[in-house]
């Protein structure tokens, strides 16, 4: 498909087809179709399920009906991220938790190795591909090959279902800040799923996108990307990440920690910015404070394709972080100034 | 594909001779490798370079990449369209989207670079390594 392939964690991955810009635009003005299966799955079964993914993760997972799902934490003791992830609820006693591909091993070791309780947790990985259908004309693509009732699926529900014949979990979920479906089935159908959709998308300007485009989209949707915004040394209230912290659900590991922390208050947080000046500030760019010392660092910066800026995400002290306070951050050897502005940076007309 | 008249560096940029200039620019293999160019950072006109010297930047949404002179001289020009139409980088390499023009040190740094035929074998090389 004359893709531009990148070793992306051992994956073979398509960075960009036609172009990062054309690709955006088309997934936020008509949709654009993702090869997203190197994403990891996990499965949590037994009777007890739900008390080990509510004692790995902050959000609440007790508030999921089946066929619900949300995004979490898997936390470490202080506080802090192990990854990021949605929790999807399939029935009582069996979730399916949705990882980032890097960390696939990590966190299955890692849930594993809370052995108390009466739940088995399985690397499903290699029984998943995933592909993401996203944009304002992802409903119409997916449903002319199911008869699933997806139209009236809200956001962040998920159902069982076929797709041109062929078994998936189709979620109303994404990375992108627009509607659309990921969908999870078996690996041996994804080249006929990704031929069908773009075939039935095809009148509708669907477009297949890559690692490229996905980033910028959900840059500019605002959501966080392990080990850039997320990691194992940012806290839930410094990511500000307040919403999915459910302190009050029960013990949870880091629990403790984020309590503390809620009391004696944190000294950095997560921010956005746009450039007031034409230069791109990227990862890792140092923000400065006003005496032109490092305080903090672009943890993603890039041009938006569909906003038309350059935008990026930092760690600012929080005596900076107020949207429409200002910075500076160091490009090569210049200092221009960023704008602090509310997060998302884009939000899809509802 | 690649002018005839034009000369090439390993860094992919490219040089065409008119009279005491050199326009230099980079060329389709470098602005294909980078994807859709969004931003060049150029010097001032004036600015004096030596051959392999870094004069710039070009910036896709991905990445940034330092442009290199490919002969030493003055800075006599830069293109006053890339500020606002960077994009043209993608469209007209090797035309419209040049990138600064030179006075010419010495000509004989000329005869240090590829012709069109060298640079063709060498991208060659280098799509044959990147599908190994």
């Amino acid at each position: 498909m004359g893709a531009k392939m990148v070793n992306f964690g051992g994956w073979d991955m398509p960075v960009e087809y036609a172009g990062i810009v054309s690709e955006h635009i088309a997934t936020r003005t008509a949709a654009g179709l993702f090869d997203v299966s190197h994403m990891g799955e996990i499965e949590v079964r037994g009777p007890q399920a739900l008390d080990l993914v509510q004692f790995v993760t902050c959000n609440d997972a007790g508030k999921l009906a089946d066929g619900q799902a949300q995004y979490s934490g898997l936390m470490t003791s202080a506080g802090t991220f192990v990854d990021d992830l949605l929790v999807h609820k399939i029935s009582d006693g069996h979730y399916l938790l949705c990882v980032n591909a890097s960390n696939q091993d990590k966190d299955f070791d890692y849930i594993r190795s809370h052995g108390r309780f009466t739940a088995q947790a399985e690397n499903a990985g290699e029984r998943y591909s995933q592909l993401a259908v996203q944009g304002p004309k992802a409903l119409g693509i997916v449903q002319r090959l199911t008869r699933a009732p997806i139209a009236s699926l809200k956001y962040y529900r998920f159902l069982a279902g076929e797709i041109d014949g062929v078994r998936a979990l189709i979620a109303r979920t994404g990375y992108t800040g627009e509607d659309g479906f990921e969908l999870y089935f078996a690996p041996e159908h994804s080249e006929k799923l990704w031929n069908d959709l773009l075939e039935a998308g095809r009148a509708e300007g669907l477009v297949p996108c890559g690692l490229g485009a996905r980033n910028t989209l959900r840059l500019e949707a605002g959501m966080c990307l392990y080990g850039h915004e997320l990691d194992d040394t940012t806290s839930v209230w410094e990511a500000n990440l307040g919403w999915i912290c459910k302190l009050d659900k029960g013990d949870f590991l880091g629990r403790d920690a984020l309590r503390a922390q809620k009391q004696s208050g944190i000294s950095r947080i997560l921010a956005g910015f746009e450039m007031q000046e034409r230069l791109i500030a990227r990862d890792g760019c140092p923000v400065l404070d006003a005496h032109g010392k490092e305080a903090g660092r672009v943890t993603s910066g890039s041009p938006a394709p569909f906003l038309k800026k350059n935008i990026g995400m930092a760690y600012v002290p929080v005596e900076s972080s107020a949207p429409g306070n200002t910075v500076r951050i160091a490009i090569r050897a210049h200092e221009p100034v960023a704008r602090i502005v509310p997060l998302p940076f884009y939000k899809r007309a509802r | 594909m690649y002018p005839t008249d034009y000369r090439y560096t390993k860094e992919h940029e490219w040089v065409r001779i008119e009279g005491d200039l050199a326009a230099i620019g980079i060329t389709d293999y470098a602005q294909h490798e980078l994807g859709d160019v969004v931003y060049v950072e150029m010097p001032r006109v004036g600015t004096k370079l030596k051959a392999g010297e870094s004069f710039g930047t070009v910036e896709s949404v991905k990445a940034v990449s330092d442009i290199y002179a490919p002969v030493s001289g003055e800075v006599a020009e830069i293109n006053p369209t890339l500020a606002d139409a960077p994009e043209s980088i993608n469209k007209d390499p090797h035309g419209k989207a040049w990138l600064i023009k030179l006075k010419l040190a010495s000509s004989a740094e000329l005869a240090q670079l590829m012709d069109a035929k060298a640079y063709e074998a060498y991208i060659a090389d280098k799509e044959k390594e990147a599908s190994a």
